[in-house]
């Protein structure tokens, strides 16, 4: 986190020893928060032990998983929440879809994706965003490659993955996540399916509008963050408790040798098996972080965890609800094969570079 | 005069506390105001927004997705 203290404001009223203050607040809390996250291991190893279980036992291994990862999960995401939301207040929707209106396909398709990562996204905003998209002429191809995306390689996956398994995965992660939303949105771009629309779709004519600039501040944008904080903290809660509690069985219960000849990299078919029973699930890339930590320590192969990963969160069911009011079921079905083999390759190519 | 202010959004929990955002500003300011929530997503999509909650204040659009701020509500509305 950078700390430039004489970041020059951007509106004269506001003073300037106000900004410095929050700043000031933002780097101790910072250092406050490595404080608290270096002491976590120790301490939970400590309040296993105060706990009337076994040492060594299943249960004891399951508790000490669950109470070491639950507050160092929470405080990852919190701080690359805080971090990604100051961040996405320097984009808008709107602002990359002027950046990407009238795009050629192949470009497009690469910036799309990118964008996809920092511009703010809700799914419960992915039909205006679709529809705002398309109708100010941006390619349906491009428009895809930024839907898939934006859910998928996003802030909370990238960074819980980064922490917890190593900036490698991660990176790997961001490359291949990449790789699927651009290819895939080039190859539904090449189907030419424009007429796969609902029909209304095609009929609403809107210009691209300009908004008034609202002015926004350094303090501003701290506020966005701890705003997202707020919003993304409450809303995948329950998911990561839930996540790592599973997480937790996984570790303490689940006999390494049955896994492993389940996800491991000798049987192939689990790649197929893992898509397949990730498209219906659904659960935030914070929730599943935690499952794929507690599957990759028991023997379970990295291309197909992270194929189980991707399928979770880029190909989920309430999604597709959602998207089905804009696309026709057809266009659906293709929207899941394309996405659904470019995860599968991914998953083969993965087992295949991290042997 | 009354403002004619439309907010436009799906009926995320967002779009409903934006709506009484607007609300509340109005009446702390004595503005009269026509609010109006517009739900229909080809009507929102005609106002050229691609994120929401958005705001639409005598025709013209304000804002455009996340919530927004009061002063800024306050401006739209004295202006």
């Amino acid at each position: 986190m950078t700390q430039c203290c004489s970041t020059p404001s951007e509106t004269p009223e506001i003073k300037p020893e106000r900004t410095s203050l929050w700043l000031a607040a933002v780097a101790a809390s910072v250092a406050a928060w490595f404080l608290v996250y270096a002491q976590l291991q120790p301490f939970s190893q400590w309040a296993v032990k105060q706990l009337p279980v076994a040492p060594g036992t299943h249960l004891a291994e399951a508790l000490e998983f669950f109470i070491y990862d639950t507050p160092k999960v929470l405080m990852l995401l919190t701080l690359v929440v805080f971090a990604m939301g100051v961040v996405r207040s320097f984009f808008s929707p709107e602002r990359t879809r002027a950046l990407l209106a009238g795009r050629r396909e192949g470009v497009g398709n690469v910036a799309a994706a990118s964008l996809g990562i920092v511009t703010p996204f809700c799914s419960c905003s992915a039909v205006p965003l679709f529809i705002g998209f398309v109708s100010a002429g941006v390619p349906l191809g491009v428009t895809f490659s930024f839907l898939i995306a934006a859910p998928m390689v996003n802030e909370v996956a990238l960074g819980l993955l980064f922490a917890l398994l190593g900036w490698k995965v991660a990176v790997a992660y961001l490359g291949f996540g990449l790789g699927i939303a651009i290819v895939a949105g080039w190859v539904i771009g090449r189907f030419h399916l424009e007429g796969w629309l609902e029909d209304w779709v095609r009929n609403v004519r809107s210009s691209a509008i300009d908004l008034p600039a609202e002015t926004v501040t350094v303090v501003d944008r701290i506020k966005d963050g701890i705003e997202a904080v707020k919003d993304i903290v409450a809303k995948v809660g329950k998911w990561i408790v839930l996540g790592i509690a599973l997480g937790a069985f996984i570790h303490g219960y689940v006999p390494a040798d049955l896994l492993a000849s389940i996800m491991g990299r000798d049987a192939w078919w689990s790649v197929p098996a893992a898509v397949l029973i990730g498209i219906p699930m659904y659960s935030n890339a914070a929730g599943i972080v935690p499952v794929v930590e507690a599957l990759l320590g028991k023997g379970a192969a990295l291309g197909t965890v992270l194929a189980f990963m991707m399928s979770v969160i880029a190909l989920s069911a309430p999604e597709l609800v959602i998207l089905r009011k804009v696309l026709t079921a057809r266009l659906i079905a293709v929207f899941v094969g394309v996405v659904g083999a470019g995860i599968l390759a991914v998953g083969y190519l993965f087992n295949l570079l991290f042997a | 005069m009354t403002k004619d202010v439309k907010v436009l959004g799906p009926g995320c929990k967002r779009c409903q506390t934006t709506a009484e955002m607007v609300k509340t500003e109005a009446e702390r300011l004595g503005v009269a105001i026509d609010l109006e929530k517009v739900t229909d997503y080809a009507a929102i999509a005609g106002y050229g927004i691609a994120s929401t909650p958005g705001i639409v204040v005598d025709g013209k659009v304000v804002h455009a997705g996340g919530l927004p701020k009061a002063e800024d509500i306050a401006a739209w509305l004295s202006a």
